[in-house]
């Protein structure tokens, strides 16, 4: 590849990209579910999570969105499971100040596993809102908090 | 891949003289006098293919802007002072100027900030004369800024806004133009050139129809002025807006271009300083047209420039930029077509459309499309491009789109399609 290509365009998030974890519906009841958008581009995203005993057991996402946008949603799926949902909210925050940041690190005690890739599109200003949607639907989704109460569509132009 | 070696060809190299389809490979207009068009991207020529969303500008027009702030830069219509008649001359210069290139009086074209500002313009001047009840009648295929001004007018007013439907193949639906245009439709308003599809809208077609309900005619020229060759007269509209910027001129400006006693119909939308005649602590009257619907200190740079694009489209003349355009069109149409697995929008037939194609690519994401094609230099755009209905009904959220000016040659779509297959390579398809 060329051109820092390969930099944006890592094996790990064409991986992910080609076979996105967490597209089938959740087996059981949606404890909590929100929708996010990009409005610069279009792509849309929902989410949906199922919890048990305090823990996120599983979420199911929809993403129509480009590579790093459905890389990033893969690896949100991956990552949320078995996480409480305090714990998933630190990990989308962390994130999320870490793309705005020049050294981009994220802690290795949130056990940031495939995500730590992802913070190398920091580097393409355009394509972070792409990476930030499904996180910033996740939040929305956790606001929302299994009241069954819709959460506002989560947008990142917020 | 390599190219680039074209780019700095002598002006006017086979030109494009014949019919549709006549020139197989023409050469480009003019692009030695479009400066950044020698800059490289990413270690790459630039390949510009997004002339829809601007068009780069010649060497003329930059000229000129600058030369205004060194040599005459003041404020219009009240200094007396030299710089200040200088000011003035300019800006009245661009006004009849534009009215000359379509056919109109100076005195019926309105300077404004783009395209956009004209259409809110236009509504919102309309607005006050409407009922509720009464109907707008739009196009499935508009830009938001000939959609959203109507959305909100209707919203402000009680007017229904009713949508005229496309066809499968991308045009406008004219069998159910009699059952929308009803008796209360007051206004019709639609795009000349679709900026996602293409499409060439039949305006004088739809202009007549609506005519004969009494309803008002606006047309969004953004897409055309300066590419395809008509006067205001034979579009048989009563309002038209472009941007200057889509026609290698200068950002920040564009015009609203009115029929015989079209302007009179509309209030004005901005209050203040240049747009009156008498203000007493408690009232106001209007200026004379075009000058009521001007308040504020407009962008006389910008004006003082434009009049060189013009000079510069006449100098090519539109007919042979037409050619052009449909030649480079015929083309991209063909060889992505021939790439397969693409979804391509709008007429397949190139003198049907504007010089731009919009696709999709199963494969690949518009926006990673766009991201490497930028590794290669080539600039093109992906999003909903402002048409998000349109978009809607397309079923897809985005497409690429691939767009041309008279700098551009078959070369480039040459490239264009090498870089689609580098992007397909990516994702390992
Ligand atoms: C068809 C059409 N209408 C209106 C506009 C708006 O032009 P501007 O942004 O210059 O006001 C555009 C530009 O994107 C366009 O393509």
């Amino acid at each position: 590849m060329n051109a820092g290509m390969d930099e944006l365009y890592r094996e790990v998030i064409l991986d992910h990209h080609r076979s996105p974890r967490g597209r089938e519906p959740l087996p059981g009841p949606v404890d909590a579910r929100a929708e996010g958008k990009n409005p610069s581009c279009g792509d849309e995203l929902v989410l949906e999570l199922a919890c048990a005993a305090g823990a996120i057991t599983g979420a199911h996402v929809e993403c129509r969105g480009c590579a790093i946008a459905t890389a990033s949603s893969s690896i949100l799926a991956e990552l949320v499971a078995g996480r409480t949902p305090q714990q998933a909210r630190a990990l989308a925050e962390a994130f999320r100040t870490a793309m705005h940041s020049p050294d981009g690190v994220l802690a290795d005690d949130l056990d940031p596993g495939d995500l730590e890739v992802l913070t190398g599109v920091r580097k393409f200003p355009a394509r972070v809102k792409c990476a930030l949607l499904p996180w910033i639907t996740l939040l929305s989704a956790l606001d929302a908090g299994g009241d069954g109460a819709p959460a506002a569509p989560a947008t990142t132009e917020a | 891949m390599t190219r680039g070696d074209s780019l700095r060809a002598p002006a006017g190299v086979e030109p494009c003289a014949g019919q549709a389809g006549d020139c197989n490979r023409c050469g480009r207009i003019f692009a030695d006098r479009f400066p950044v068009l020698g800059r490289h991207v990413n270690g790459r020529p630039l390949v510009y293919l997004d002339s829809a969303a601007t068009t780069q500008k010649p060497g003329s027009v930059i000229a000129a802007e600058a030369r205004y702030y060194r040599e005459h830069n003041a404020n219009v219509h009240r200094g007396m002072h030299t710089l200040g008649v200088e000011a003035t001359d300019l800006y009245e210069g661009c006004r009849s100027r534009v009215g000359r290139f379509l056919g109109v009086p100076a005195e019926r074209v309105v300077v404004t900030r783009g395209a956009t500002s004209a259409l809110n313009l236009v509504a919102g001047g309309l607005g006050p004369s409407l009922r509720p009840g009464d109907e707008i009648l739009v196009t499935a295929m508009e830009h938001h800024a000939n959609l959203v001004p109507w959305i909100e007018v209707a919203r402000r007013e009680g007017l229904v806004l009713r949508h005229l439907p496309l066809t499968a193949g991308g045009e406008l639906d004219l069998d159910a133009l009699p059952r929308l245009l009803t008796a209360r439709t007051r206004v019709v308003a639609l795009t000349h050139v679709s900026n996602v599809l293409g499409t060439i809208n039949p305006v004088a077609e739809v202009a007549a129809a609506a005519h004969r309900r009494g309803a008002v005619v606006v047309v969004d020229a953004a897409q055309s002025v300066g590419h395809l060759p008509f006067t205001f007269d034979e579009l048989g509209a009563d309002y038209l807006v472009f941007s200057a910027h889509k026609a290698y001129g200068p950002m920040g400006l564009g015009f609203l271009v009115g029929g015989p006693d079209a302007l009179e119909r509309l209030q004005p939308v901005e209050f203040g300083g240049e747009m009156i005649e008498t203000v007493t602590l408690d009232g106001a009257t209007w200026a004379a047209i075009p000058y009521r619907f001007e308040a504020g200190t407009p962008n006389v740079g910008a004006a003082a420039a434009f009049p060189a694009a013009l000079d510069t489209i006449d100098e090519a003349t539109l007919q042979r930029l037409r050619q052009h355009e449909i030649s480079l069109t015929a083309y991209a149409l063909e060889r992505l077509g021939r790439l397969g697995g693409l979804t391509i929008y709008g007429p397949l037939d190139a003198a049907r459309r504007g010089g731009l194609v919009s696709f999709h690519d199963p494969m690949v994401h518009p926006h990673d499309m766009a991201q490497l094609l930028d590794s290669l230099g080539i600039a093109v755009r992906a999003g909903h491009h402002c048409a998000q209905p349109l978009h809607r009904s397309l079923g897809v959220v985005a497409t690429s789109r691939a767009s041309f000016g008279m700098y551009n040659a078959h070369d480039d779509i040459d490239a264009l399609i090498d870089g689609i297959g580098y992007a397909r390579s990516v994702f390992g398809a």
